[in-house]
């Protein structure tokens, strides 16, 4: 018999090359135009003549898309992770009201502690208090989310349940902003903004091994998830432990949304559409070659996307946020009108 | 707690229904099933009887209320979900969901008891894929989408996933739910070979009444009062079959082994 399963390997290094000419790519665009040569040689050290320009590429450049591969393919992974749980297309950390859970948490940081007399100017409080308040308000509104899914077995209704969380956690967080400064409001917006640079490098190690630890957790349930594509009874069937794969699935998706959407503010889209862009080039639904695709194609996209909000050869930077949307938004109508089945 | 016997499911006393909050509500009680080796037992009862209850309960997908089950002479209390797994396979009626998995992917799928933590397929996953394939005669299928297959070879991959988890025993709910006559009888004729060539012990629960008349091993019987198990002969026999109905509209024909219309 031969072999009946598809072997992907030319598609994964022709995108993994893609990858890094686009990371190649985002790099070398920006305010300040410098040559490709020098670029390389910022990474060697040995560009004595152009300090600037070092500063700029592996000061400002280099984490940035360091964060928006980390950021691009962490989201993706996790409308996957949502997409098979939940049995449904729709179903994405947006969706379910994972990210206004996050816009949540910082909001109530940002405008909240003024009730309480803190002060949040400090650096602590502005970098490592909002990862943290992210974190919290994303792993609040996905357990809420869960609990409803326990008792309610029917998914669209758990998805507008997750949506009526996310315009409760919006209605809670106009209340807030009716009752704060201008100053808190300003801070609060450009957090929701998104925004990919302004990364340290301390920061980025920690989004990093939060990103690992994730994808651990992810890879750990690549196999229980498969057979999750029969339905939770046909995978009881087969063995699984299927609480325990929902656990892990929701705590990942917690953990990674949380973290990223902590950095670099509530990025849209990418979790929803990415998957299904990868289904157009993997036709399967195997996790084993569905995750790094999905990982690999977010990080493309991300990358894209920072470079067109960057506007080359301008000052301006647009958010982050809207061009994601802008991208994603019209690619899931042009799929529903092509009638290609979303799955 | 074993049992030296040759039965490969035995329950003694056993209650099925449901717990809830304030009661029990107990759907049928006093359950004793003794069933050996290689049979294709039909599970029949009208609507609402409790037919999947108790299929529910022998798969342990729902707890028993009372008594005790036992397969291979184990207490299904003390099988935990993968050791059951390489016992027990089930195919059930319930809709797939949405994807692109290929007939091969969801066969192979059958394999998981076995195989690794990532899922890799090794030289005896793969005899036991193929011998599926082998046993169903669905291998001309297999490079298919599943979600492009009509229900009837659907069905006979969904019993394909099932043999390549390798069990001695498959449980089938309702597996011709959906059949027009041909592929039923293909379904039935497939699931008596299996039990008689294969030696699998194959448990359905179907509405093909006349069929499984004739097809049956063994027949289980739920009627509103009790349970009775036996071979078709003994039960006509008896006199059990007719009372499987009590309805005006039908009677059990014991010349032509099967029910007639009223007239």
């Amino acid at each position: 018999m031969v072999n009946p399963v598809k072997s992907y390997n030319l598609t994964f290094l022709l995108l993994f090359l893609a990858l890094i000419l686009i990371a190649v790519l985002n790099i070398s665009l920006g305010s300040v135009s410098i040559p490709l040569k020098h670029i390389f040689l910022s990474f060697f050290n040995e560009d004595a003549t152009h300090e600037s320009w070092r500063t700029i590429v592996l000061q400002y450049r280099f984490p940035k898309a360091i964060t928006a591969i980390i950021a691009g393919s962490g989201l993706a992974i996790c409308g996957l992770l949502m997409q098979t749980l939940f049995r449904n297309p729709l179903a994405g950390p947006f969706v379910l009201g994972i990210s206004s859970g996050a816009s949540l948490g910082v909001a109530l940081l940002i405008m909240g502690a003024s009730f309480l007399g803190l002060n949040i100017t400090g650096y602590f409080f502005s970098n490592w208090g909002f990862a943290a308040a992210a974190s919290i308000g994303s792993f609040f509104v996905l357990s809420a989310v869960m609990l409803a899914a326990v008792k309610v077995r029917n998914t669209m209704s758990i998805l507008i349940i997750g949506l009526m969380f996310g315009s409760l956690t919006s209605a809670v967080i106009s209340i807030l902003a009716y009752f704060s400064s201008a100053g808190q409001l300003q801070q609060f917006l450009f957090w929701s903004f998104g925004s990919l640079g302004n990364l340290t490098w301390k920061e980025i190690l920690v989004l990093t091994i939060v990103f690992i630890v994730g994808i651990i957790m992810v890879i750990s349930i690549i196999k229980p998830l498969n057979s999750l594509l029969l339905g939770e009874n046909y995978a009881k069937s087969m063995g699984v432990n299927v609480k325990r794969t929902r656990n892990i699935t929701l705590i990942a998706t917690c953990l990674l949304t949380g973290v990223i959407t902590a950095f670099s503010g509530p990025i849209a889209f990418v979790g929803l559409a990415v998957p299904h862009l990868t289904k157009l080039l993997f036709t399967t639904s195997n996790h084993k070659i569905l995750t790094p695709a999905v990982a690999i194609s977010g990080a493309i996209i991300m990358l894209i996307c920072d470079s067109i909000a960057q506007l080359p050869t301008s000052e301006l930077t647009l958010p982050i946020n809207a061009i994601t949307s802008l991208f994603g938004a019209p690619i899931i109508i042009w799929l529903l009108i092509r009638k290609r089945k979303i799955s | 707690m074993t049992n030296n016997n040759t039965h490969i499911i035995q329950t003694k006393n056993l209650s099925i229904g449901y717990f809830s909050k304030k009661k029990t509500k107990t759907i049928a009680s006093n359950l004793n099933i003794e069933l050996t080796k290689g049979k294709l037992v039909c599970l029949l009862g009208k609507n609402g009887i409790g037919k999947s209850t108790l299929l529910r309960t022998l798969t342990k997908v729902q707890p028993k209320l009372n008594g005790a089950v036992y397969i291979n002479n184990q207490d299904l209390e003390n099988l935990n979900a993968v050791d059951l797994s390489k016992i027990m396979s089930v195919v059930l009626t319930e809709k797939l969901p949405e994807n692109n998995l290929s007939v091969y992917e969801l066969v192979a799928l059958g394999r998981q008891p076995y195989t690794n933590w990532i899922g890799t397929l090794n030289e005896k996953d793969n005899h036991y894929i193929n011998l599926a394939f082998e046993q169903t005669n669905t291998q001309h299928l297999l490079n298919n989408k599943y979600n492009e297959l009509s229900d009837g070879q659907l069905q006979k991959v969904l019993i394909a996933r099932a043999l390549a988890q390798n069990t001695e025993i498959i449980v089938l709910d309702e597996p011709t739910a959906h059949l027009d006559l041909h592929h039923t009888l293909e379904t039935f004729s497939l699931l008596k070979k299996l039990a008689s060539e294969f030696k699998k012990t194959i448990i359905i629960s179907t509405h093909e009444v006349n069929l499984a008349l004739q097809l049956a091993d063994e027949l289980w019987l739920m009627t509103p009062s009790n349970f009775i198990s036996g071979t078709t002969e003994q039960l006509a026999s008896q006199n059990h079959i007719n009372q499987l109905f009590e309805s005006e509209l039908i009677t059990y024909n014991k010349n032509l082994n099967q029910f007639t219309v009223n007239k």
